[in-house]
């Protein structure tokens, strides 16, 4: 799969780190802050909306496929746990799940023991980094960290860089840094740019996945015109929500997303990725995440390097879906481990 | 069988078959062949001719339908016209009972609709039941509405009686619903013609007005084709034709109908302009034009068909585009998960072929995506067309198929230029973030429906139908009521003193030298004795007063045969310099302030009563009114300037309210250039009575002054000309009536036609407006009576004088 991945680009720029990253991708170089392109953004709300309505309507996918796309889904997922009473205990019940989303039962009535399917990552507070590499150690799948003051980013940013290069030591191979809102509520793009610039040297070669908060920013032309400034500076993964913000990852933000990420892939030949958290919990909105991703970017986008959930319910309804799948019955929560 | 692995690695869609079950057990319990709906129950055609309806995506025929003959025309309108009284008498609750009961059953079997029409039609499933059939239910929800308030709102009006309705294959239920939702709620009872490729909805919904208490004889449903329609149109008791479908057949009909005394409405064909300006979100651009012209397969009136997009983005927009059709998905249409399906016909499909083939020729580029259409069934591939000169056949052309012309354009003024260098003027859609520029384009654009930054929206509050040749009337909202109602003849004032007849003038025009009885009448000497100064009456063009072209002069006699005075003999040059005068001068007094146009109306009164006496004197001396009835014209024709001044700025536009977060603002704009025969009756009142409405909304004018009397139009050129009214808003023009109103009714250039003459000349003018399709307001017999303020003034003609043109206005940052 790794061969739909990024096209040759000519601006790339090689990084001497890249080579040690543990995952084939290739980090974005970024590029140096365009601001004609920010400005000349404009996203009409009610035609994004209306598109966002009917994605799940022109197409959907039913039996075999619609077990296929779930378990695809399984793939993309974030594992994730960012509570307060988090302890190391969660953190490896959540990990063991990872390793194994689904009931052995049920991978072999799938007939799917060839996908050594597990979840994308499982993503942690910095604190539970070592707990989490051990408990996934061997298996591949990566750690991902929140940092940057998660969820608001406002300590100073001194702190910020900090505690992204104290996450890299520990083992993360994934951040997931927060931006300071208030550089996009008064369009100071450079701030903006400065900021993540800064994180995506913190990063070295970890991947930097930049939270835009998407439902603290008003306006959809305002998400992508942070989206556009996150990618210029460096973002592997724009990513639109901490999960915390009162409204979170929507299908029209998604679209707002999937469509730069798209005019950055034709202008720098340069791959981002997408990553929808907060607020979806069932196997139908992760279809219909699928679907805008598919429509909006294509089946290349697909894959765990260019496109994640991050979730932590979504998984067991999924679960039931295939049980379903499989049986013809509708299914219980019980009836399946927890993470 | 592909493996879940397998699709994990490819992330295909799969099929996601609708299952047709219900539909195909329907159509085998009518096996034998469906009959016609006729008086409530099934009838079979009486010349037991019938013919098959396939599914275009797979040939397969889906049931026998019946050929109507004119006999089966004849019976079914027979059974609407008996039960019109019946039907009326119901009372307005009780038909809003039977309207919300449809509403509720079309809801209820809401699937086996769709299923049906999908299969009948070839349009995949998704747009069946995700678009037709819910406006449909909503269409008759709105209507239970209109038939539940039809007395507080529409009162002294009633219904036509019988209507026949005949309807296109390419929305064959929800165009049944715009035609039977609003005939119904207004009283009226129908024969429906559906369109012979797709009859079987229709045939199904009327097996459902049994059920929800339809009463027979009020919805009959006779199948067939062109044949058909033309014997139901044509039918004398059918008082109001409703007609869907191609620009042509619409100039049939309107031919056919000529002089019938019918009340007709025409939505016809267009080729409407989609609008892309730099500052528009283009990628939402591409999902308009998905929307617009890939919807439907493109057989859409309204398709967005010429894409006009600002020369600095289109190079981008088209490299979308076509990425974007490379996602589109074609094929069965009853897969949920396919976004085109099938053309309707195999005529429809080589028509496409054709044009498209014809635009190549003519040099344009022809785009298609790289994937394979279905190699059974009747598809053509979405097409992009560019390189399109604006007088090639695919700018020009109504292609009715899922092809779509791009065209560039430098500045906004341009682009308006462009978007109305077309016959039609359907619908438009206009996409830029800049209100300032959305709202300076859609009200000069053409259109009956302009949508922002949207394309394809339709709601049953707002009314839908065209300007030009798209044809005239609306279907939906208050305004397409009005289509289904007339005022009533017995709703005037009593007038015991029958003072009518008193204001026909006895006077008459005559041809050449020859004075019947040699006498003219003796000029009087002035009070110093001198015979007065000779005044040359002449045409009133431009704001000037002109010669007529020919040169010639006809007489006016009096009474007793003397003649009172001479008038111009203006001929078809005259009168094609009036249209240009008109035609220039109507933009400005369009736009102007409506508050300008009422002072000016005003000012026209103020000075009409400073001509009283001689206004009385003409009426008296030349055409022979008693000193009574030449008071009272002058006298009414001041209050009908008052009303219309007073009515200027009051009758305007409204904000439907349609079920999105958008506004919908019904604007009230001037037909254009209005061509006026004036009535003989009441020659000063019967003209200003017309003149003032047409002015007041914002129309220039031709007017051809009374036919027995037109000497009273010279005191009107003065009048015109010192109460502010610019040159060419009025022209007025004398001469052989018959002659100057055959010019005008066929002059490509009138948008309208209020012929208030003879019966014959109605249907004159009926028939010669076909040629562009003006709209006609031709009452012959059953002339307004002019002394009656009810009936020769009001809202009615505001009405005539205007059209309605809907702008939809999503709004949200």
């Amino acid at each position: 799969m790794a061969t739909t991945r990024t096209r040759e680009s000519d601006r790339s720029v090689s990084d001497p780190e890249v080579d040690t990253v543990p995952t084939p991708a290739r980090l974005n170089p970024g590029m140096p802050l365009e601001l004609d392109w920010v400005r000349d953004l404009r996203l009409n709300r009610s035609a994004v909306e209306r598109r966002a309505s009917t994605l799940g309507t022109r197409r959907t996918v039913k039996k075999r496929w619609q077990a296929a796309w779930l378990l695809k889904a399984v793939s993309l997922m974030d594992l994730t746990t960012l509570s307060g009473d988090d302890t190391a205990g969660r953190v490896r019940r959540l990990c063991a799940k990872a390793r194994r989303p689904l009931r052995p039962d049920l991978v072999e009535a799938l007939e799917i023991e060839g996908l050594g399917l597990t979840t994308g990552a499982v993503c942690v507070y910095h604190a539970f980094v070592p707990v989490a590499l051990e408990a996934l150690d061997g298996t591949g799948i990566p750690v991902a960290a929140v940092s940057t003051g998660f969820p608001h980013g406002l300590s100073p940013l001194r702190l910020r860089i900090a505690e992204i290069e104290a996450s890299v030591e520990a083992g993360a191979t994934e951040i997931d840094v927060v931006i300071t809102r208030s550089h996009v509520l008064t369009g100071n793009w450079s701030a903006l740019y400065h900021e993540v610039r800064a994180f995506r040297e913190a990063c070295g070669g970890a991947h930097l996945k930049v939270i835009l908060a998407t439902g603290e920013l008003g306006t959809l032309t305002r998400i992508a015109q942070a989206s556009i400034v996150s990618m210029m500076a460096g973002a592997d993964f724009i990513k639109t929500s901490t999960g915390k913000e009162s409204v979170n990852a929507t299908l029209p933000t998604g679209i707002a997303m999937a469509r730069q990420i798209r005019s950055y892939r034709d202008r720098t030949g340069f791959e981002v990725g997408l990553k929808a958290a907060g607020g979806i919990g069932t196997a139908k909105q992760a279809l219909q995440w699928l679907i805008l991703v598919r429509e909006e970017l294509g089946t290349g986008w697909m894959d765990p390097h260019l496109f994640r959930f991050g979730a932590s319910s979504l998984l067991g309804d999924i679960e039931r879906q295939l049980e379903h799948h499989v049986t013809g019955r509708y299914s219980a929560h019980h009836r399946h481990p927890l993470a | 069988m592909t493996t879940i692995t397998r699709i994990f690695e490819t992330m295909e869609y799969g099929p996601a078959p609708e299952s047709a079950e219900l539909a195909e057990q329907w159509l085998a319990e009518h096996a034998s062949g469906f009959d016609h709906f006729i008086d409530g129950r099934w009838s079979p055609p009486s010349e037991g001719v019938r013919f098959d309806s396939v599914n275009p995506a797979n040939g397969r025929v889906l049931g026998s339908i019946s050929q109507g003959s004119s006999d089966d025309v004849e019976r079914a309108v027979r059974a609407a016209e008996a039960a019109r009284e019946g039907w009326w008498s119901e009372g307005p609750h009780h038909r809003a009972r039977v309207l919300y009961a449809i509403a509720r059953s079309v809801q209820r079997h809401a699937r086996l609709f769709a299923v049906l029409e999908s299969m009948d039609n070839g349009k995949p499933i998704r747009e069946s039941r995700d678009l037709d059939i819910p406006l449909v239910a909503r269409h008759f929800y709105h209507h239970a509405g209109w038939a539940q308030l039809l007395d507080r709102e529409f009162p002294g009006m009633r219904p036509h009686g019988v209507v026949g309705q005949v309807i296109p294959w390419n929305f064959p239920l929800l165009m049944l619903a715009w035609k039977v939702a609003p005939a119904l709620a207004a009283g009226n009872t129908l024969v429906l013609k559906p369109a012979e490729y797709t009859s079987l909805t229709a045939l199904l919904f009327a097996q459902l007005c049994d059920e929800a208490g339809v009463p027979p004889g009020v919805v009959n449903v006779v199948t067939g084709d062109g044949r058909t329609g033309a014997a139901l149109v044509a039918h004398e008791k059918v008082r109001k034709v409703a007609f869907t479908g191609s620009t042509e057949v619409g100039r049939e009909i309107r031919r056919a109908t000529a002089g019938q005394g019918k009340k007709l409405s025409l939505e016809l064909g267009g080729k409407s302009p989609f609008i892309v300006y730099e500052d528009a979100d283009l990628d939402s651009v591409v999902e308009g034009v998905v929307d617009a012209i890939w919807f439907n397969q493109g057989q859409v009136c309204c398709a967005g068909s010429r894409i006009l997009v600002q020369e600095g983005v289109a190079g981008l927009l088209e490299e979308k585009l076509r990425a974007r059709m490379e996602t589109l998905r074609m094929g069965d249409p009853l897969d949920k998960g396919v976004d085109m399906g099938a053309i309707v016909s195999p005529v429809q499909l080589d028509t496409i072929r054709e044009l498209v083939e014809r635009g190549r020729s003519e040099g344009a580029e022809i785009w298609q995506p790289s994937w394979a259409i279905p190699e059974a069934g009747l598809f053509y591939p979405p097409t992009l067309c560019t390189g399109v000169e604006p007088a090639g056949t695919l700018a020009q052309v109504e292609i009715f198929g899922p092809v779509v012309a791009m065209m560039t354009f430098r500045t906004h003024q341009e682009s308006i230029e462009l978007a109305n260098d077309t016959r039609y003027g359907l619908a438009a859609s206009i996409w830029t973030e800049n209100v300032n520029l959305a709202l300076e384009v859609a009200p000069a654009v053409k259109a009956g429906t302009v949508w922002v930054n949207c394309t394809n929206l339709f709601d049953a509050a707002s009314g839908f139908g065209g300007y030009r040749e798209s044809g005239f009337g609306r279907e939906g909202g208050r305004e397409g009521m009005h289509e289904y109602l007339r005022p009533d003849p017995d709703s005037g004032e009593a007038d015991p003193a029958d003072h009518r007849a008193g204001h026909r003038p006895r006077s008459s025009v005559t041809d050449g030298m020859d004075r019947s009885n040699g006498d003219s009448e003796p000029a009087p000497r002035s009070t110093d004795g001198l015979r007065p100064i000779d005044r040359t009456l002449k045409l009133y063009i431009g704001g000037r007063q002109k010669r007529p072209d020919g040169g010639y002069t006809l007489s006016v006699l009096d009474p007793e045969g003397r003649r009172v005075g001479e008038i111009p003999r203006g001929n078809r040059k005259d009168v094609r310099d009036a249209v240009e005068a008109a035609l220039k001068a109507q933009p400005s007094w369009g736009q102007a302030p409506a508050h300008l146009r009422a002072q000016i109306l005003y000012y026209l009164a103020e000075n009409l009563e400073a001509r009283r006496e001689e206004l009385e004197t003409l009426l008296t001396g030349g055409a022979g009114l008693s000193p009574e009835a030449a008071a009272r014209e002058v006298r009414l024709s001041l209050e009908r300037l008052f009303d219309y001044a007073a009515l200027a700025d009051k009758y305007d536009g409204r904000v439907h309210a349609t079920p999105f977060r958008n506004v919908t603002v019904a604007m009230v704009e001037p037909l254009g250039v209005l061509a006026v025969a004036a009535s003989d009756e009441a020659p000063l009142l019967g003209l200003i009575s017309t003149l003032a409405p047409v002015i007041a909304m914002g129309n220039a004018v031709i007017a051809l002054p009374s036919n027995t009397f037109p000497l009273v139009a010279h005191p009107l050129y003065q009048l015109l000309d010192t109460s502010d009214v610019p040159g060419g808003v009025v022209n007025l023009i004398t001469g052989p009536r018959a002659e100057l109103v055959r010019v005008l009714a066929a002059h490509d250039g009138v948008d309208g036609f209020w012929g208030f003459g003879s019966a014959e000349e109605a249907s004159m003018i009926e028939r010669e407006s076909a040629g562009n399709l003006k709209r006609c307001w031709t009452p012959g017999v059953g002339q307004p009576n002019w002394l009656d303020t009810r009936q020769g003034a009001g809202e009615r003609f505001l009405r005539e004088a205007t059209q309605v043109k809907n702008i939809w206005i999503p709004y949200g940052a």
